[in-house]
């Protein structure tokens, strides 16, 4: 996944667009600015398929050795797919978070709140803002 | 409110530190990664800037007496050059603070230093000046005016020593000395708060950057790194040391927190009675550790259970990157405080299971 091509939810979650069998899916995961600031990852809680998401709702849970954080939908939706390996490997979610880490695909429902997201020059320059 | 900066501030934010608001000072969590500096720590060294911890001084004929009356265990009768831990207990008998009392000086000129808990200083200074006599001891802080630096791990001392006029390897565990480090006045004292060997010293504020660069440098090539406050918690957790706000609290007894060793009944001081009145009790909880059979980590306020029934809290709560799993200390019913009893933990909804774990989680290997 090519990181310009991706949105991008003020919550730092990450959301590639395709239209799939008339419709659309995201696939969504976290950015390498959200996974450089959390550092030392321990535990991620998967949404479950069937799970319905709402647009800026938390739908899963990522941990560090100092705290825990809500991962937030970027979209909403139903998750048709998850990540299973990625929280016996919370490696990739460091080394590669835009193919490996990703998390679950979601079948877009209302793209109402797409237009919430941020391509990447308008985040970067948030993560910029937040240092 | 502003927060208080401490005289390596600048360092910690040219050195890239996540700086957070602890007690109501802007200290760091961790500079690169709170697991590499723990077992950074746990290998070689690790350097802590401590000086958010108060450093109160007492001089005067009558200061061993008022600090007795103050403490749990008698500050009089330490020894020149001693350390003790000690508990600051209101008159009910509640922890007010855990500290360290040192006896400094020289024989004909001695004086006492207790360091505190950054977030109680200015409750124990009020504590102190409310009783202190009208005349025979000087109190002063001198918290702003000096800086303490820890350095922690194995190859501690081998990156202080060359630097300092006191030979530190003499030093028994909770002793102390006045010297020199890098030419300038010192206090070196073998404490620390993360289970390792290693050194603590107490420097002019004007000093500490320098001094601080120094250790580093003598540090770095034997695998020493500067740590935040994140790798001291989860060192400390690891040890089971308490740490105030958590494990130690005004409504919490030095018997209940599992700290019978830093009390003696030898003389009288605040709370007295009511701690010698627990003592023939049996205890209502027990301080107890915590391992997990899953991956989340438990947190302050999570609470243990053994199947409807609520048998305790969790007080503190990390992943333990020595044992790579998560640990926790917790306050539990007396009659499930067995090493081995099988729990449940609430965390946020969910139920994991966990056990009854000796404390410490972490021991040195003694050579």
């Amino acid at each position: 996944m090519d990181p310009s091509q991706l949105l991008y939810a003020k919550t730092h979650e990450w959301a590639f667009v395709e239209e799939q069998d008339g419709g659309k899916v995201a696939t969504v995961g976290i950015s390498a600015f959200a996974i450089e600031a959390l550092t030392d990852l321990v535990y991620l809680e998967l949404p479950k398929v069937g799970a319905q998401t709402t647009a800026g709702q938390p739908f899963g849970e990522i941990e560090s050795v100092k705290a825990v954080s809500d991962v937030y939908a970027p979209v909403t939706g139903e998750v048709i797919a998850v990540n299973e390996e990625l929280p016996n490997k919370l490696e990739s979610l460091n080394d590669d978070p835009y193919v490996g880490g990703w998390i679950a695909r979601i079948k877009i429902t209302d793209d109402s709140g797409l237009a919430n997201l941020l391509d990447q020059p308008a985040y970067e320059k948030q993560c910029q803002e937040e240092g | 409110m502003t927060l208080a900066k401490t005289p390596l501030n600048d360092w910690h934010h040219a050195a890239g530190g996540r700086l957070v608001d602890f007690g109501g000072w802007e200290m760091p969590v961790q500079y690169s990664s709170i697991i590499d500096e723990h077992n950074a720590t746990r290998t070689a060294a690790g350097l802590f800037d401590v000086s958010h911890m108060a450093r109160f001084r007492f001089d005067g004929p009558g200061a061993g007496e008022f600090l007795d009356k103050l403490l749990t265990r008698k500050a009089s009768v330490v020894p020149m050059g001693k350390i003790r831990y000690s508990l600051v207990c209101n008159e009910e008998g509640g922890i007010l603070d855990d500290v360290l009392i040192y006896n400094l000086g020289e024989a004909d000129q001695q004086y006492f230093w207790l360091v505190v808990n950054a977030g109680n200083r200015e409750k124990i200074a009020a504590w102190i000046e409310k009783h202190l006599p009208a005349e025979g001891v000087v109190f002063t802080d001198h918290t702003l005016e000096t800086a303490m630096i820890a350095v922690q791990g194995p190859k501690a001392i081998e990156a202080v020593q060359p630097l300092c006029d006191v030979a530190i390897g003499e030093l028994k565990y909770y002793s102390g000395a006045l010297g020199t480090l890098c030419g300038e006045s010192a206090l070196i004292s073998r404490t620390g708060y993360t289970g390792e060997d290693g050194v603590e010293v107490t420097v002019p504020a004007a000093a500490a950057t320098a001094i601080w660069d120094k250790i580093l440098e003598n540090a770095k090539p034997l695998g020493g790194l500067p740590c935040g406050l994140g790798a001291r918690d989860t060192l400390r957790l690891e040890a089971a040391m308490p740490l105030y706000g958590h494990e130690l609290s005004e409504s919490i007894d030095p018997l209940t927190a599992g700290l019978a060793f830093g009390v003696s009944y030898d003389h009288d001081f605040f709370g007295k009675d009511r701690i010698e009145a627990a003592r023939d009790m049996a205890p209502s909880v027990v301080r107890v550790g915590l391992t997990c059979g899953d991956r989340r980590v438990p947190r302050e306020h999570c609470t243990i259970h053994i199947g409807d029934k609520q048998v305790g809290e969790v007080t503190s709560g990390t992943f333990s990157p020595t044992f790579n799993k998560p640990i926790a200390m917790g306050y539990v019913d007396p009659s499930v405080a067995t090493v081995g009893t099988a729990v449940e933990i609430d965390i946020r909804g969910k139920r994991i299971t966990a056990e009854i774990a000796p404390l410490p989680f972490y021991t040195r290997p003694r050579t």
